[in-house]
């Protein structure tokens, strides 16, 4: 099997697969990742998101030959228990959890889509979300979750995220 | 990775002999399990489950941290958190002391697993006791110590002091050094209803200081940063990954199989048993294309199924299996005697009839179905994330042909379940094929069969009737519910015949019937309630096998109820909150409505609402449901695109009363799931199948809500009982959102819609 180089949240990992293996395999099988989830395998729900060169990314579907050199980042390494991302603490401080299957999703693409726009309308926030499922209807807490972030970035760190968008 | 060890904490008597970090003592005598970790073998003996033993139900350790064992398990509302603010209440800890251990056969007593919203409900009356009996015996000891009454003794946070400033004080962690017995008395019941009690009597509401107050959720963290095991991340030693085959065609079974198909597949092998089909490989991947290439002649076979658009009509037109006098909860109900009420009907001055259409709708969990086994030695070992963990065990005992003690079923997080869902499949598959090859396997469902073969909420066509005398007063009331038993499949696992893999190595289905039809909420004069299941489509490993879905067939049943009576209330031009008014009795479901009524400013007038024109059309619509301890009246405000048919509850007000709320917040938080799953089911939900098979096997064929249809606000108004017990919330509210949409639509539109779910396309349709 082919050998593969993907740094990961900032770290460099090894692995041997088959060139058409999906890199949520990679990341869940092979690194034990827990944040990234097999959902569909269709890229239909969202539960398997990863940021790939500033994007929120279906990892369930890239295969890992087409990310060979290329830095993800996943929910594992976006933020610490004392130094959660804000977007996670916002989530945190909203409940926006039922089971917490899907919500590696809609954290990676709220991560990925303030970065490109920080301050959204609820509009712009229901269209930053659009494609995800949830089933068990958080959907509420988590509006109030990204909502909660947005207002922490844009008044924190909205120029740092513009730097790492460029 | 990092696990919490699978047999701690384990061995009684070591914990004895270490300095009894172990508080109340019983017998020895559990069971002994080997697991290999590491090429090495493990052996514990189990903690011996009892009842009767208070140590079965809290441990404490001399740090001061407190165990609480739950044989129940969270799905993700929060109930762990709601069970550590009840044990920390009893016990006068801090909360953050608490710990749950939920759902493992070896630690947990069988309290019936999660079932029917009595997480709270039922549930924590056996903690709660417990607790409270574990601080007076502690207290007991501490007075002991100290030299002072116990009465006189107060407990802040696990530490006991004397009154006045002498500073002598001793604190539970202190207490426990020596170990002790305490017996409670046992109801001798397993399940939902299991409880004991001890001398001591629980706290009174009044002096609650941690129950009723807003906890954050113990779970949430880890799922946000990561950190939580699903039952998707457990892995064993040697683990092998395993995909199982379905037929093309529903009933159709393997007859032949080309192993050389997937031979240049590393490690990839074929398992069969019976008409069951797997394969495993040492990697997920490598399983997954096996599952891909591996060629399978399947048996030709007549199609079982009717048309998908034949469904109703085969509802309406197929035999009466068993009905409500037959069957359901309890056994035999009240014999159906239609004929008084009917007559009534006839010869009422005006009549009202409809007839309401639900079809089938899937759990669809967000990862399907996922299990772990390790059966090896005459022992297994399974992870699952089953809500019924008990049972689950007692069913592998019998298809690994086991006793049960030599079985151990670990639950782990999973994606929500919402009743009898896939989730217990996998955990059999698992163990059927590692007892076949003799090394742990994981099996993981691939999404087509998440939707396409979990047991289904049962397709149904309800008629009610109604007669009005000359003054608009309902004179009689007929109500009947026809379709799928919703017992196709039991609520549990606890026998292989409802398994999938179970019916296909040679046990057969059952025959348990059940529907459901609403509680008598409303004093009608000369009413009939009654419901009648037909025979199941195909009675071996069925994709429509039926099973319950969140609130088992109510939100179907309500769906007809409660748009029913709205049509009364249209047919007579009266309110419909008014005309619920008139007829409802219970006091509690009187100030639920009356609390809804206020909170969204409802306007008291017939509907449909006198302006219907505009592109966009409004209309609000109102629904009752009480079940399960809980009592809700919801209002929906709907915007109708006249050019398109999209529906889109706009907005929610939802007035809740499940007696004494233990954490408000994580209730708001269910509540609000409650409702959003319901639009989901009202609007969009509809598993699609032809003669051959189900055609719904992806979110692309089975679409539910997005963000982008969900409300712009819930407004919830809970209405605390602290005298009355904790009722259930994770279904009540949602039983009331398909009427209260559909009534919505029909006040914005003069439409009444029938017919779920309410797709844009047919809602067009009916304007047209």
């Amino acid at each position: 099997m082919p050998r593969y180089s993907i740094n990961v949240d900032g770290t460099r990992r090894e692995l041997e697969a088959d060139a058409d293996m999906p890199l949520l395999y990679a990341l869940r099988g092979d690194l034990a990742l827990k944040g990234p989830k097999f959902g569909c395998g269709l890229a239909q729900c969202g539960a398997c998101t990863v940021i790939l060169n500033g994007a929120a990314t279906r990892s369930c579907v890239i295969p890992v030959s087409a990310v060979n050199g290329a830095s993800v980042r996943t929910l594992d390494g976006l933020g610490t228990a004392d130094k959660p991302h804000p977007v996670q603490a916002a989530f945190i401080a909203e409940e926006a959890a039922q089971c917490g299957y899907c919500t590696n999703g809609w954290i990676m693409t709220a991560v990925a889509g303030l970065e490109r726009n920080p301050n959204p309308t609820e509009a712009e926030i229901r269209s930053m979300l659009a494609g995800l499922k949830c089933r068990c209807g958080t959907h509420m807490a988590i509006m109030r979750a990204v909502r909660r972030a947005a207002d922490t970035l844009a008044s924190t760190s909205a120029d740092n995220t513009n730097e790492r968008d460029a | 990775m990092s696990r919490e060890p699978i047999f701690a904490p384990v061995d009684r008597r070591a914990f004895l002999k270490s300095g009894a970090s172990l508080v109340f003592v019983v017998g020895t005598g559990g069971i002994t399990i080997a697991r290999r970790a590491g090429g090495q073998t493990v052996t514990a003996a189990a903690r011996a489950i009892a009842p009767t033993s208070l140590d079965s139900w809290l441990q404490l350790d001399a740090s001061g941290a407190v165990t609480a064992f739950f044989g129940k398990m969270d799905m993700g509302q929060g109930v762990d958190t709601a069970i550590a603010q009840v044990v920390a209440e009893e016990l006068d800890v801090d909360v953050a002391r608490v710990t749950v251990v939920m759902g493992d056969t070896h630690r947990t007593p069988n309290q019936g697993g999660a079932s029917g919203s009595s997480g709270c409900r039922l549930g924590a009356n056996a903690l709660r006791n417990a607790a409270a009996e574990a601080r007076r015996v502690l207290v007991a000891r501490a007075s002991e110590r100290l030299g002072v009454p116990a009465a006189d003794l107060r407990v802040t946070d696990g530490r006991v002091s004397a009154p006045g400033g002498s500073g002598r004080a001793v604190t539970y962690g202190e207490l426990i050094a020596d170990g002790f017995a305490t017996d409670l008395n046992w109801n001798e019941r397993y399940g939902n209803n299991l409880n004991v009690t001890g001398i001591a009597k629980p706290k009174s509401p009044k002096d609650y200081r941690v129950v009723g107050t807003p906890v954050p959720r113990k779970d949430i963290a880890g799922k946000v940063m990561a950190t939580t095991e699903y039952c998707h991340h457990v892995r064993l030693p040697g683990m092998l990954h395993a995909r199982t085959l379905r037929p093309p065609v529903a009933n159709a079974v393997p007859v032949r199989v080309d192993e050389s198909s997937i031979a240049s597949i590393p490690g990839a092998r074929v398992v069969r048993k019976g008409d069951f089909i797997a394969v495993v490989a040492p990697q997920e991947w490598h399983a997954i294309k096996a599952l891909r290439e591996l060629k399978v002649t399947w048996s030709e076979t007549a199609p079982p199924f009717p048309r998908g658009d034949a469904l109703f009509s085969h509802i309406r037109a197929a035999p009466v299996a068993s009905d409500s006098a037959r069957g359901g909860f309890g056994g035999a109900g009240q014999p159906i005697n239609a004929e008084p009420t009917l007559a009534a009907i006839a010869s009422s001055a005006r009549r009202v009839e409809a007839e309401y259409e639900v079809p089938f709708q899937s759990h669809a969990r967000m990862g399907p179905s996922v299990g772990v086994a390790d059966v090896r030695g005459g022992e297994a070992l399974v992870y699952s994330d089953t809500q019924k963990s008990h049972d689950q065990r007692d069913g592998l005992a019998k298809i690994l042909g086991l006793p049960p003690e030599k079985v151990r079923v670990i639950w782990k997080p999973g994606p929500g379940s919402y009743g009898r869902s896939d989730s217990d499949e996998a955990a059999f598959e698992a163990a059927v094929i590692s007892q076949l090859i003799g090394a742990p396997v994981r099996v993981q469902w691939m999404r087509n069969e998440g939707h396409g073969w979990d047991p289904k909420a049962p397709a149904c066509v309800i008629s009610c009737k109604a007669g009005l005398n000359a003054s608009n007063d309902i004179a009689a009331w007929y109500f009947r519910a026809k379709g799928f038993s919703g017992w196709d499949v039991n609520f549990n696992s606890a026998d292989p015949k409802d398994t999938l893999v179970g019916q296909l190595t040679g046990f057969k289905k059952g025959d348990a019937h059940n529907f459901g039809a609403p509680a008598e909420s409303y004093a009608f004069p000369n009413t009939v309630k009654y419901w009648e299941t037909i025979p199941t489509l195909l009675d071996r490993a069925s994709p429509l096998r039926c099973a319950h879905m969140r609130a088992p067939q109510e939100p179907q049943v309500h769906f007809a109820h409660e748009s029913f009576i709205d049509e009364v209330a249209a047919a007579a031009g009266v309110d419909p909150i008014a005309l619920r008014l008139k007829h409802l009795r219970d006091p509690r479901e009187i100030a639920v409505v009356e609390e809804v009524a206020r909170l969204s400013k409802w306007q008291s007038r017939p509907s449909p609402a006198s302006s219907r024109s505009g592109a966009v059309l409004r209309g609000r619509g109102v629904s009752l449901n009480s079940g399960f301890g809980g009592y809700v009246a919801t209002v929906c405000e709907v915007e109708v695109e006249r050019a398109t048919g999209r529906v889109w509850p706009r907005r929610f007000f939802v007035a809740h009363d499940c007696g004494l709320i233990i954490n408000p917040r994580g209730l708001h938080g269910t509540i609000e799931g409650n409702v959003v799953q319901g639009v989901s089911r009202t609007l969009f939900e509809e598993v699609r199948f032809d003669e051959r098979n189900v055609l719904s096997v992806d979110w692309a064929t089975y679409p539910i809500l997005e963000i982008g249809d969900a409300p712009e606000s819930i407004e919830i108004a809970t209405i605390n009982r602290p005298e009355e017990p904790s009722g259930g919330a994770g279904e009540p509210a949602h039983v009331t959102i398909p009427a209260a949409i559909a009534n919505a639509v029909f006040d914005a539109t003069g439409v009444r819609m029938r017919r779920l779910p309410l797709t844009a396309e047919r809602v067009k349709a009916a304007f047209a």
